[in-house]
């Protein structure tokens, strides 16, 4: 198996936008790939000629039709946010990393 | 991440990107760009669907609705809810895929886009990825000149729209300083279609009317289905634009051998204009920075509609980053030939073809026609008609007076205030001899100016040709008697010459006369 890489996790780690210490790397670095390792006995099943399966549920066309329905009020669906302003969810800046 | 700053969500005087480029950029004249480098162009439209309720749930659509109010725990992402697809958001993707000439796909699944982004509160945009719904297309794109140019659909998938973000603090106003950002999610989750091309090559220097003519393609098909207002002020109708330069060969046909030069990928482009001053300008910005033996960086840029320039964004993920995977809330679409075939029934004219029926119908030349669909009045004069306006009388006004106040203001022809009802009113003051073409232009302009429909606009300016046959005799013999050797001139043959004593009736009549009329009793009476 090809082991993951500190700059593997270092990438993974900014997409989830976590901090990491170098301590921290290390240590996930690790952690991580004995995950990987124990999840890859996996990858000794016998799957030639199986489709991959992404549903567990033989169904497909699961549609409903276009009517409205009731949804949250803005006081409602604000009220669970930590911060807001002018009716709207206030988040931390972004685009910084732009 | 679709649609990061598009316009409306930006406050006046931002700059995204501002902080990375500080001076405008380099570009090359276009004739040294066009003779030295072979463009290759990219184009991605976003559509947002005319559906009743959002992609996933019931909410509802309506645009300028107040913030966070059109919204429920499944498009608010809160833990527990479970989406449901709509059925509509479905067969319209469906329709725009034969639209444009695609094989739909008979079996496609949903996939997780997943980013850090407060613009969509699950951390991922439900989209499609390696299986659209709809691939291998075309769209046949009619040109000024009367050619073809013929664009390959790549694939056109199912998304869903993200909210929108007002950036608001920071100490210089600018988005890069901002504190916060405030974020309204009504527009997450509304039915987006993506629709991407092939790679576009071969369109040279004609590659910024292509792009513009593919795009106007695209919203008058979209419309024609009626599967979107498709409105690009509104953002219902978006472009990305994707320019890359390559070396220019000596020889053309060796031309297709060269590798693409990297891309950049033109976000905000909000109108038809843009579409094309903004592939103008990446191409000549490319071509500066080729010249000059720099490399182009793959990166998003932002158009600035008002400055004419593009500016750096964010540098572009790798689709790796966005870490896709199928949808484990959303079983498989797998329509069925009937379905299929059922909605192929529901297509409409294509309007290439129905441009050719309009033009026989309306008895318009090539080049009226022409004249006609570069005003991109072809709808609208259709509308005229319908309200009772003469075809000739609707093909003047919108392609010519109207077209032109439009130009001179950088506005599209259906924003101008002025309706179809209105220029059939126009029309039909002038047709029933009221109005010459002088007095007809200022009560078009009463019009725009808000004083009412044009008749009322007539009558509040007293604006009416002269009907007492009596008063334009008088006038007409007055200047005939003042003016005998034109009179002379015009009994030998030279009825040209009639011309000047016209002039000289109507500016005796203040205007307010039909030239058309004035030249019969000119002629009568020198006859006599």
């Amino acid at each position: 198996m090809p082991s993951l890489s500190r700059d593997d996790v270092a990438h993974l780690a900014m997409l989830a936008r976590i901090e990491l210490t170098d301590a921290e790397l290390d240590r996930m670095l690790g952690e991580l790939s004995v995950i990987l390792d124990a999840v890859a006995v996996v990858q000794q099943a016998p799957t030639e000629g199986i489709e991959p399966m992404s549903h567990p549920l033989p169904l497909v066309n699961v549609t409903r039709p276009d009517e409205v329905r009731p949804g949250l009020t803005a006081a409602q669906a604000l009220s669970g946010a930590p911060e807001a302003d002018q009716q709207r969810f206030s988040v931390p800046r972004i685009l910084t990393d732009d | 991440m679709t649609d990061l700053t598009a316009q409306q969500d930006v406050q006046a005087g931002d700059e995204v990107g501002s902080t990375i480029e500080s001076a405008p950029q380099a570009v090359m004249s276009w004739q040294e760009t066009v003779a030295a480098y072979d463009p290759v162009l990219g184009l991605e439209v976003h559509v947002e669907l005319g559906t009743a309720t959002k992609m996933f749930c019931g909410c509802p659509t309506a645009f300028g609705a107040e913030p966070n109010s059109q919204v429920c725990p499944v498009c608010l992402g809160l833990p527990g809810s479970l989406p449901v697809v709509n059925e509509i958001g479905v067969e319209s993707a469906i329709r725009i895929g034969l639209a444009l000439n695609c094989t739909i796909a008979p079996w496609c699944r949903f996939a997780r886009k997943n980013y850090f982004y407060p613009d969509m509160p699950k951390n991922f945009q439900t989209s499609q990825y390696d299986e659209p719904i709809a691939f291998d297309g075309w769209l046949d794109v009619d040109l000024d000149d009367g050619t073809v140019y013929r664009v390959l659909i790549e694939r056109a998938h199912m998304e869903e729209d993200t909210g929108k973000s007002l950036h608001v603090g920071g100490a210089t106003g600018r988005i890069h300083g901002a504190e916060f950002s405030l974020v309204d999610y009504n527009r997450a989750g509304i039915p987006l279609i993506e629709i991407v091309t092939k790679p576009m090559t071969g369109a040279g220097e004609r590659a910024p009317e292509i792009a513009r003519a593919y795009v106007t393609a695209v919203r008058d098909l979209l419309r024609a289905l009626g599967v979107s207002d498709v409105k690009m002020e509104q953002g219902s109708l978006r472009c990305d634009a994707n320019v890359s330069l390559r070396q220019r060969t000596k020889k053309p046909e060796a031309q297709a051998d060269v590798a693409f030069g990297t891309r950049t990928e033109t976000k905000n482009v909000n109108s038809l204009r843009s579409v094309e001053r903004a592939v103008r300008y990446e191409m000549t910005r490319h071509a500066a920075i080729l010249a000059a033996g720099g490399s182009i960086l793959q990166e998003t840029r932002h158009w600035h509609e008002d400055t004419g320039v593009t500016t750096s964004g964010r540098e572009k993920s790798d689709a790796e980053d966005y870490r896709y995977f199928p949808e484990p809330d959303l079983v498989p679409i797998a329509p069925t030939v009937q379905l299929v075939e059922r909605l192929r029934t529901t297509l409409p004219e294509p309007p290439a073809a129905r441009r050719r029926r309009l033009q026989a119908t309306w008895g318009f030349s090539d080049l009226e026609m022409r004249d006609v669909l570069n005003a991109g009045a072809v709808e609208l004069i259709e509308a005229t008609v319908a309200a009772g306006g003469t075809p000739a009388g609707a093909r003047k006004w919108w392609s010519g007076e109207i077209a032109r106040r439009a130009n001179v203001e950088g506005r599209e022809l259906a924003d101008m205030g002025v309706t179809p009802l209105d220029v059939a009113g126009l029309d039909g003051l002038v047709q029933e001899g009221r109005l010459n073409d002088s007095m007809a232009r200022q009560v078009l302009d009463g019009v725009l100016a808000g004083e009412g429909d044009p008749r009322a606009v007539a009558d509040a300016r007293g604006l009416a040709l002269v009907s007492d046959d009596g008063a334009l005799a008088a006038a007409v013999d007055l200047v005939l008697a003042a003016n005998p050797q034109l009179v002379d001139k015009i009994r030998a043959g030279k009825v040209q010459a009639a011309g000047a004593l016209i002039g000289q009736v109507m500016k005796a009549m203040t205007g307010q006369a039909d030239a058309a009329k004035v030249r019969a009793l000119i002629l009568d009476r020198v006859a006599q």
